[in-house]
């Protein structure tokens, strides 16, 4: 039998000043219920409009240069959220 | 509100504006916009004043930008800006353009073509081009496999001219259901002996249209200068007179089909800049027939300066003002159809794109 897929539970999300600056009244904490990375990127784009195309690409995949942190470990857009999560979005070393 | 004159710079680091007086003497400039983003072309509608930039971020991929209070406060989106999973994801918007019906067009990296019906607030694939069946053979140039040039027609919604480096030009005619390459007569001095006049792999650099002539196009390209006078079908060189055939761009007079401006550079692969270190706009009154260099005001020596494929505009004032921007950042401007120059920005980014916008009072 596969497993069933996790309920999604409420996690925490810190994101970059840098992404905020993107979207008037975006805060660089927030809290939503989220399952996966995925789920929470789909939140943040209800939220949001337009912020899960600036974190993911349509592969899909996290992007290049943006680094997620689940509970401290790198993460992908299927890494499962445990309820009280701590989700990092970071900006990682690029430009030029 | 008097009369404004602006003009829209895409950068490396943000999209800036500056805006002249009624001489065109002075111009004020403001930026940068767009979060610094790299800004690869910025354009306006005379119509509504609404200027769109479109560019791509290393951390936050593409995305349209757009103003509707002449720069002081942004949106931007890439909804539907976004070819299907699994496909090479797209980097950068490259090129823009708004055809008469309104329709507002993005070329981007990797080479498509998407259009907005709702002026930038959401995107969808003109998927017909990519469907094209030398869409395999496409090969990347210098600055990655890019749409970089879009030419509506002035009168037909359904018909549509793009640049592709380096796949070529190619048309539709029917809205971007249907495609076919316009490259008869231009070269590929990079293919074998023998395979030099293909039918697409061309490394076109620019693509213009003449005024009131919407059967004359010009191209820039990676091996010549080029005018057609059936919308593509076939290519005359008109580079003969000229002291390289290669460059970036070329600006077509806002009246004369017959004049058309360019700036040389030494070569593919001897630096790209200026020849000689001598900065001169080439123009040509005859269709190509003939060329003349246009130095008064520009630097002349040590000038080791490169412009891009999108960097130089025409506005559409009498006599029409002429405006370059170099790669090392400095925009020159002449009031008087080049007979004259003076440099008016400078330590800017890189300078992308070049376009101009007049709003009347």
């Amino acid at each position: 039998m596969p497993e069933p897929a996790p309920l999604p539970g409420t996690v925490h999300i810190s994101l970059p000043a840098a992404l905020t600056a993107l979207f008037p009244g975006a805060p660089r904490e927030l809290e939503l219920d989220a399952a996966t990375v995925a789920e929470a990127l789909a939140a943040l784009d209800r939220r949001f409009p337009g912020m899960r195309d600036r974190l993911a690409d349509s592969t899909p995949r996290i992007r290049r240069h943006i680094n997620i942190f689940v509970d401290g470990e790198r993460a992908s857009l299927e890494t499962p959220l445990a309820p009280g999560a701590e989700v990092l979005v970071m900006t990682a070393i690029s430009g030029g | 509100m008097p009369d404004r004159l602006l003009i829209l710079l895409g950068t490396k680091k943000g999209c800036f504006i500056l805006e002249g007086d009624h001489a065109r003497r002075s111009f004020a400039l403001r930026g940068p916009y767009c979060e610094a983003w790299p800004i690869s072309h910025v354009i306006a509608d005379p119509a509504t004043g609404t200027i769109f930039a479109g560019g791509g971020n290393a951390w936050f991929g593409p995305a349209v930008w757009k103003s509707e209070d002449l720069g002081v406060s942004w949106t931007h989106s890439s909804e539907g800006l976004a070819y299907e999973p699994g496909e090479e994801p797209i980097k950068s918007v490259w090129s823009l353009a708004l055809a008469p019906e309104g329709t507002l067009y993005a070329g981007v990296e990797p080479a498509g073509l998407f259009a907005s019906g709702d002026r930038g607030r959401s995107f969808r694939h003109v998927g017909g081009l990519r469907a094209h069946p030398s869409r395999t053979h496409w090969n990347p140039g210098g600055a990655g496999l890019i749409l970089h040039a879009i030419v509506p027609h002035p009168s037909d919604p359904a018909s549509l001219f793009v640049a592709i480096s380096a796949a070529g030009v190619f048309a539709t005619g029917d809205s971007g259901v249907t495609w076919e390459p316009r490259n008869r007569g231009t070269r590929a001095d990079f293919a074998p002996e023998g395979q030099r006049y293909p039918e697409y792999g061309q490394c076109v650099h620019s693509l213009v249209m003449a005024a009131g002539r919407p059967g004359r196009l010009y191209q820039q390209n990676h091996c010549g200068m080029y005018r057609s006078d059936d919308s593509g079908l076939s290519w005359q060189s008109i580079e003969e007179g000229l002291p390289s055939s290669f460059g970036f761009p070329a600006a077509a007079h806002p009246r004369d089909p017959d004049t058309l401006f360019f700036v040389p550079l030494n070569g593919a692969m001897e630096g790209r800049y200026v020849p000689d270190g001598r900065a001169a706009v080439w123009r040509t009154q005859d269709g190509g027939a003939h060329w003349r260099a246009l130095r008064r005001g520009l630097p002349q020596e040590n000038a080791f300066l490169g412009v891009l494929r999108q960097a130089m505009a025409t506005d559409t004032l009498t006599p029409a003002g002429v405006y370059f921007g170099s790669s090392s950042g400095e925009l020159f401007a002449s009031a008087d159809e080049g007979e004259s120059w003076s440099s008016i920005a400078r330590h800017l980014p890189a300078i992308h794109s070049v376009e101009t916008v007049f709003l009347p009072d």
